[in-house]
């Protein structure tokens, strides 16, 4: 078994971090946690820190602002680690996409910093919560 | 009602008043110079029971007009402070130096806008990054947001 | 006394955006407080001047995932002013459920996220249980969770079915109940009292120094309420109060925020019922002539301010946005000095800001010393003081395990 299988075996637990999204997609996630979804019986985890999470769920189109903090968490996250684009701001900094104080979208900004980054697209505005359990699953499969 | 607040701000304000007018009943626009401005305002907050709602920039192309914006809740009224700063004299009176509620929202204009406001006692940046290029004001009509490309963001600055 | 600075964030492993606090403490004490903002700037203004009038509520939807109707409305009620038309009785009403809708979703928000701050996550996965519900009926009703695009200048985008109504309706009915067990649970609750009750007050002269707004302002006896003070035509018929508390802790405005809830229950119920058979649910705005307006509305966290001005284009020439929290962050300064390291978390809290940030926190002292907390270890500080709380009352601890 290869060391990619082997570190996403069990249980992932999840680092979440916004850069710069309209919170709608953050709110979503927690929604995951509390009674109706409750992603903790499939052992997703939210962890407080990015140096105990084996996925990082990104939230938003990335501004000037956050991008370096975003490259140092990247960075703090043991790899290897699979990364959640979230919603359609995650995926191509959606409507905020032109401004000014956008250099997103995601994939381009951690691209640069690690061409071998592994990215799971969830999209939607805001993607309903069983499309984020279904996206992550999936990601994991495709490993 | 509306009437009586006119005729009362008239008595009150008198000559620092240039213009005024009522485009609907619940709005009230008075124009003044630039140096009267702070004046007018902490009247109308300290005195005239009014609630700060915020002050906006607006690119005129002959210089920056700043309105301050101002509600008398029990009134139902929103009175509108406008001033016309010229493009050769980027600057006004601070208000935030006298009242807390104006602070923040100065120093955004003062990013921009480059508008300097005289007297402010915390003149930093407050939502663009400090990375982001000096001497651009991204609400100015002349900027366009392609100016400013991520090659263009100074990251050795922005305290990592 | 040594002073020491704390940075908080910016980023939080729980919430949303991200946001940083540098807090200047001596000894516990909380004495100056200092707040950098802009993670989440992403240029909305200049954007909206290059989108056309119609399409800028899709825009400013997008501002706050949790006020997602406010912004559009209060856009509307701009453009609407400078305009001056009339909106149809049917469109007004309509306006008024999804936004007394999302009031309601909020304020369970909220009330949640305070007690997962003082160690209480049973408030959290109970109060968050009902939320779910409520998102439910927003989907019947409007066709998505969040971001329900309903609204448009001039009226509504979407007319309610006979069968979307009496859903709602019966829905909303029975949350009246559930929604009650969890006030009187959490407002009899003693370890609640003891551990909110005169934490953060901010005082009324302060709240009108800062202009507060929304909960923030009526819990501290300030009673601004936008919809109150300038109520939407249709709005003038429905029977309702304002809720006002006068200590301004923690504790009035969770009080505010609770009462309110039923306020929006009652406002929805009647507005549902009072809806005018059939009629125009638009006023049919065709041109933006040159002019300027403002529009205000009352989202759950405060007054939304809008202002549009046009040079006769089809897009605005300027349009400026202010939402709640740029009034309400400020003052924190007021309201956590004097207070210890533990509370701060809450206090920040206490306003609503879409809030954020707590990721690392790192005590300084002046010879550049470093001592490194995490976000957990400020957490179990206010989880810490919940405990002792209980000691001191003779209470057993929840059965929940607060290890975290």
């Amino acid at each position: 078994m290869d060391i990619l299988k082997k570190s996403f075996k069990k249980s992932i637990w999840v680092f979440h971090l916004s850069t710069a999204a309209c919170n709608n997609c953050d709110i979503e996630v927690l929604e995951l946690l509390t009674p109706r979804y409750d992603v903790e019986r499939f052992g997703i985890k939210l962890v407080g820190s990015p140096r105990h999470a084996d996925a990082l769920l990104v939230c938003g189109s990335v501004n000037a602002h956050a991008k370096p903090r975003l490259l140092e968490v990247y960075r703090q996250t043991p790899k290897p680690c699979l990364v959640v684009a979230f919603g359609s701001c995650g995926c191509s900094s959606g409507i905020f996409r032109d401004s000014y104080s956008i250099v997103g979208p995601l994939d381009k900004v951690l691209k640069e910093e690690d061409p071998d980054v592994k990215i799971v697209y969830i999209p939607g505005c805001p993607p309903k919560p069983e499309a984020m359990i279904e996206g992550i699953v999936m990601g994991l499969g495709a490993i | 009602m509306s009437k009586e607040i006119m005729k009362d701000l008239k008595k009150k304000l008198g000559k620092k008043i240039t213009d005024m007018a009522q485009p609907r009943e619940k709005r009230i626009y008075i124009r003044v110079e630039p140096d009267k401005t702070p004046e007018v305002v902490e009247f109308l907050f300290l005195k005239y029971k009014c609630k700060f709602c915020t002050a906006t920039g607006i690119d005129m192309r002959e210089g920056i007009e700043i309105i301050y914006h101002l509600a008398r809740e029990d009134k139902n009224m929103v009175i509108n402070v406008k001033t016309l700063i010229p493009y050769s004299k980027l600057e006004i009176g601070s208000i935030g130096k006298k009242i807390k509620a104006f602070r923040w929202i100065e120093r955004e204009i003062n990013e921009m806008f480059g508008v300097k406001f005289i007297g402010h006692p915390d003149m930093r940046r407050l939502l663009l990054a400090d990375s982001f290029p000096k001497g651009k004001y991204p609400l100015r009509k002349d900027f366009k947001h392609s100016d400013v490309t991520d090659e263009d963001y100074d990251y050795e600055r922005s305290g990592i | 006394m040594k002073q020491t600075i704390i940075p908080l964030g910016p980023y939080h492993p729980l919430l949303e955006e991200p946001e940083h606090f540098k807090l200047y403490v001596e000894g516990e004490r909380v004495v100056e407080l200092d707040v950098e903002i802009g993670y989440n700037h992403r240029g909305i203004e200049k954007l909206s001047e290059g989108k056309t009038w119609d399409q800028v509520p899709y825009l400013v939807e997008r501002i706050c995932g949790i006020c997602s109707t406010s912004h559009p409305m209060a856009y509307c009620l701009a453009v609407e002013d400078l305009v001056g038309c009339d909106i149809p009785k049917r469109a007004q009403l309509i306006r008024v459920v999804v936004c007394e809708l999302e009031r309601i979703h909020s304020h369970l928000l909220w009330v949640g996220l305070a007690g997962h701050f003082i160690g209480y996550n049973t408030v959290w996965m109970w109060a968050w249980k009902y939320r779910e519900t409520i998102l439910e009926i927003c989907e019947k009703l409007t066709g998505n969770r969040n971001h329900y695009a309903m609204f448009k200048p001039g009226g509504v985008r979407r007319d309610f079915n006979k069968e979307q109504i009496d859903y709602g309706l019966e829905r909303i009915v029975e949350m009246e109940k559930p929604i009650r067990l969890l006030t009187d649970a959490i407002l009899d609750d003693p370890v609640i009292h003891k551990r909110l009750k005169g934490i953060g007050v901010l005082t009324k002269k302060e709240a009108v120094d800062y202009s507060a707004l929304g909960p923030t302002s009526r819990g501290s006896g300030v009673p601004w309420d936008v919809r109150y003070d300038e109520p939407l035509d249709g709005f003038k018929d429905l029977k309702w109060k304002v809720i006002v508390q006068k200590d301004g802790d923690v504790f009035s405005k969770g009080v505010v925020r609770l009462l309110e809830c039923f306020e929006s229950i009652s406002l929805i119920k009647q507005a549902l019922v009072s809806l005018p058979e059939g009629g125009a649910i638009d006023a049919d705005i065709r041109e933006v002539p040159p002019g300027e307006g403002c529009g205000r509305y009352e989202a759950p966290r405060g007054e939304v301010f809008h202002y549009v001005r046009s040079d006769g284009s089809n897009m605005p020439y300027r349009h400026k946005v202010r939402a709640p929290t740029f009034n309400n962050l400020p003052t924190f300064k007021a309201s956590c000095k004097g207070e210890t390291i533990a509370d701060v978390a809450l206090i920040t809290a206490s306003i609503d800001p879409c809030y954020c940030c707590t990721e690392r926190v790192a005590v300084v002292d002046k010879n550049n010393n470093e001592k490194i907390l995490r976000e957990k270890d400020l957490l179990k500080l206010s989880v810490d003081k919940t405990k002792s709380i209980m000691k001191k009352l003779g209470k057993t601890p929840p059965l929940y395990n607060m290890e975290i």
